[in-house]
């Protein structure tokens, strides 16, 4: 395989400590060197001028669905993986909510095989219990080996508290997380949406934020006892955040993350009963909003992760408490991040691209990656922080078009990804502009 | 997120949540003031009109009753205003076969639309599920109650009601007491009542009305105390309690009669010739004592004829007849 040479991009490098003009040279799938511009020389190598562009450790989303094995009708690791290579992002931990329940080493590795077609990496999360019924843990130690990154029961909740306990244990012998998606469902009442003004406007049954918080509080409990790493999946309410900074400075090992939607839409969007933004946790207060931004800037949040959800449009087409949760989100991601959270909120790059590749790797423990130091794995994302482009759901790569933010232009754009040293995505707009550039 | 940070939304935007045929009625919150006005014309003109005249206004005319939820009263007033006005009625329940066997609500309105319904009156558990209906068919839908969300042609009968009694709703006080929480009447009413300028009052327990009620509409006030709620009260209009749901938040029935029941004493605190109302199904003895209830300010007799009325006016209204 030829050699890459980026160059004339800016590189931000979090977990080295680079943001700064520099060149990059790419070899056998690593970073062979990182060099000042121009000082690397171009010959054997294929050239990607990233002039004005950001290059950045390739973006890392622990939390997306790919509904295979069994549902892919809603979308495949295929289609799902190039839906996320078009968002920016090398490596998508994928949720074990399939049919079945990915519980089992075969499972696992099955999700691995390159018959998948995957175009991004893709590391499974196994199910936290058997079948995903909280009612008994399953063999982490086989589960890791096959290549589990993380244990997690999505979609619902380990509600027992002696079976959460007992999955903490296990993976704090392993060293990995535990990641909970904490709602105390004889709170939620479905979860259908926030509980508040515009939940009874519509004569819907809110979810309140202590379905949310009470769960993220005990299971603070649990890490602190059993010192497993629990990561809170797509958390959504100042309540569960206050708690989870209390624990950090307890010393606690927690970690936690929020979905670009939560830090972008609000409750009162729903509208009338618009299923494309129902999702679990639902969409909260401006209140909640607001704490969930102060945690991405301060630290108190992690990362970063869509919690890609596809559904079928006949699935989404149904009364508002019948269809099912969940949205789109791998191709909007990073575009909602530049424009809510570096230009409306002014977070320096450095911190989003830390949210998007340096945290999320060493929350999974994926090494070489998340850092574009020399040897590290070549996943790269490059991206325009002030490219104006719009988001069409009819476009996506994905196989569902549930997305709230069809038609929403965007200034800042994903415009080339890179995974194990292969071009696997280029914006439309980026590669006329590279022809033109060459002629 | 703030006006200023909201990305724009492009020109080809996806279709208005309201997409509906002319002439349907999906809520009260946005239906406009002036259709409200004319319907409650038309159903006072309707009131005047000779029973052979009414029955030639929609001859042959089909319309569809699609109740996914058991309710005689609503279904025999909807079903006996098309009659009157000579339409066709097909009446389907949720025990029909097709819903049974998984029909989405999309689809058996696609099909009623097919086999030739001209409009359709849908009563479903679910809220929402009218204004779903409504975007996937070319035919009027008429909401006859969506979960808990509204009842457009109960809150429309209960101004008619009013309207009966007392001049104008402007500065009108008007309590409604009970389960505002699970209530479909008390949305639409507080809806339509504030837009024509009463003075709204949702009184009852926090479990039952939760403090985001009042930010449903202008004008409302929200007050716990029973007594206080009916001082200088014009009408008072009574809500549906199901004893279950009082379990299931650990209500005691008792408890709450002694706190919001209407009783002959606690009605003397409204005005003298405050009215008395109640949607219905009543229980006699647990909203309501018998004795208010078939009292002289009662209107609730009344409310089930006008209830006819006014949905002869919403069909004609959506035939454009
Ligand atoms: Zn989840």
């Amino acid at each position: 395989m030829a050699a890459l040479l980026i160059k004339n991009g800016h590189l931000i490098d979090p977990a080295a400590g680079i943001d700064r003009p520099m060149d990059m040279l790419i070899k056998d799938g690593r970073v062979a060197r990182v060099a000042e511009p121009g000082a690397l020389p171009s010959k054997d190598a294929k050239v990607l001028d990233a002039r004005g562009l950001i290059v950045a450790p390739g973006f890392i989303d622990l939390h997306v669905h790919l509904r295979e094995p069994g549902q892919s009708y809603k979308e495949t690791i295929a289609s799902g993986t190039a839906a996320a290579a078009a968002g920016g992002f090398t490596s998508v931990c994928c949720m074990p909510n399939a049919v079945p329940v990915v519980d089992s080493p075969e499972w696992v590795r099955w999700l691995r095989q390159p018959e998948r077609g995957a175009v991004v990496n893709v590391f499974p999360i196994a199910a936290a219990t058997v079948g995903s019924h909280g009612e008994q843990i399953t063999a982490f130690v086989a589960l890791k080996a096959a290549g589990a990154i993380a244990f997690s029961d999505d979609g619902r909740p380990v509600v027992r508290t002696e079976v959460m306990r007992d999955a903490l244990a296990a993976a704090a012998k392993l060293g990995v997380p535990v990641i909970q998606h904490s709602e105390d469902p004889r709170l939620s009442h479905g979860c259908a949406i926030n509980a508040g003004p515009t939940a009874f406007r519509l004569g819907l049954r809110g979810m309140p934020a202590e379905a949310e918080s009470s769960m993220v509080e005990r299971d603070l409990k649990l890490a602190r006892e059993t010192g497993g790493h629990l990561h809170v999946a797509h958390i959504s309410t100042r309540k569960s955040l206050d708690a989870v900074r209390r624990a950090k400075r307890a010393g606690v090992r927690v970690t936690c993350e929020v979905t670009p939607h939560h830090f972008t839409l609000l409750d009162t969007h729903v509208g009338e009963y618009n299923t494309a933004f129902k999702m679990c946790p639902p969409l909260r207060s401006e209140d909640d909003r607001e704490a969930l931004i102060e945690g991405l800037l301060d630290g108190a949040i992690d990362c970063i992760a869509t919690d890609h959800a596809p559904h079928a449009a006949d699935e989404k087409a149904q009364e508002f408490e019948r269809a099912p949760n969940g949205i789109i989100g791998l191709e909007t991601a990073a575009g909602l991040a530049l424009q809510v959270l570096h230009h409306h909120h002014k977070m320096p790059l450095k911190r989003m691209v830390e949210l998007f590749s340096a945290n999320p790797a060493r929350i999974a423990g994926l090494k070489g990656r998340g850092t574009l130091a020399k040897g590290a794995h070549a996943d790269i994302t490059l991206f325009d922080s002030v490219r104006a482009w719009t988001y069409s759901a009819f476009d996506t790569r994905s196989k569902s078009r549930n997305t709230p933010f069809d038609g929403w232009q965007f200034t800042g754009q994903v415009v080339a990804t890179v995974v194990n040293s292969e071009l696997v995505f280029t914006a439309k707009d980026a590669k006329e502009t590279q022809r033109k550039s060459k002629i | 997120m703030p006006p200023r940070s909201k990305p724009k939304r492009a020109k080809a935007a996806p279709a208005p949540p309201f997409a509906s045929a002319p002439g349907s009625l999906l809520d009260l919150e946005h239906l406009p003031t002036q259709d409200i006005t004319d319907i409650l014309k038309s159903a006072r003109r309707l009131a005047k009109t000779p029973r052979d005249l009414l029955s030639k206004m929609l001859p042959g005319r089909r319309v569809a009753l699609l109740f996914y939820e058991a309710s005689t009263r609503t279904r025999v007033s909807f079903e006996f205003a098309a009659k009157n006005l000579g339409a066709v009625t097909s009446v389907v329940t949720a025990s029909s076969s097709s819903i049974e066997k998984g029909e989405s609500l999309t689809d058996t309105g696609i099909t009623l639309e097919a086999t030739g319904a001209e409009a359709i009156v849908i009563r479903h558990p679910s809220s929402g599920a009218a204004s779903l209906m409504a975007r996937h068919v070319s035919v009027p839908v008429l909401n006859a109650g969506d979960g808990m969300h509204e009842h457009p042609s109960q809150g429309l009968l209960d101004a008619y009601t009013i309207l009966e009694h007392k001049k104008d709703l402007r500065g009108l006080r008007v309590v409604i007491t009970g389960d505002i929480q699970h209530s479909r009447v008390a949305r639409s009413n507080a809806h339509l009542l504030s837009r024509f300028g009463a003075k709204v009052t949702l009184c009852g327990p926090p479990a039952l009305l939760p403090g985001s009620a009042s930010a449903l509409a202008p004008n409302l006030t929200l007050e716990r105390d029973f007594a206080r709620a009916l001082r200088g009260a014009d009408a008072v209009m009574m809500l549906r309690i199901q004893k279950e749901r009082l379990a299931g938040f650990n209500l005691n029935v008792d408890e709450y009669i002694a706190g919001y029941q209407l009783t002959a004493e606690r009605l003397r605190i409204a005005r003298k010739d405050a009215i008395v109302m109640h949607p219905g199904p009543m229980i006699r003895g647990l909203e309501l004592t018998a004795d208010v209830a078939d009292g002289p300010q009662s209107v609730i007799a009344e409310q089930v004829g006008n209830g006819v009325l006014v949905r002869m006016a919403l069909l004609l209204r959506a035939f454009k007849a």
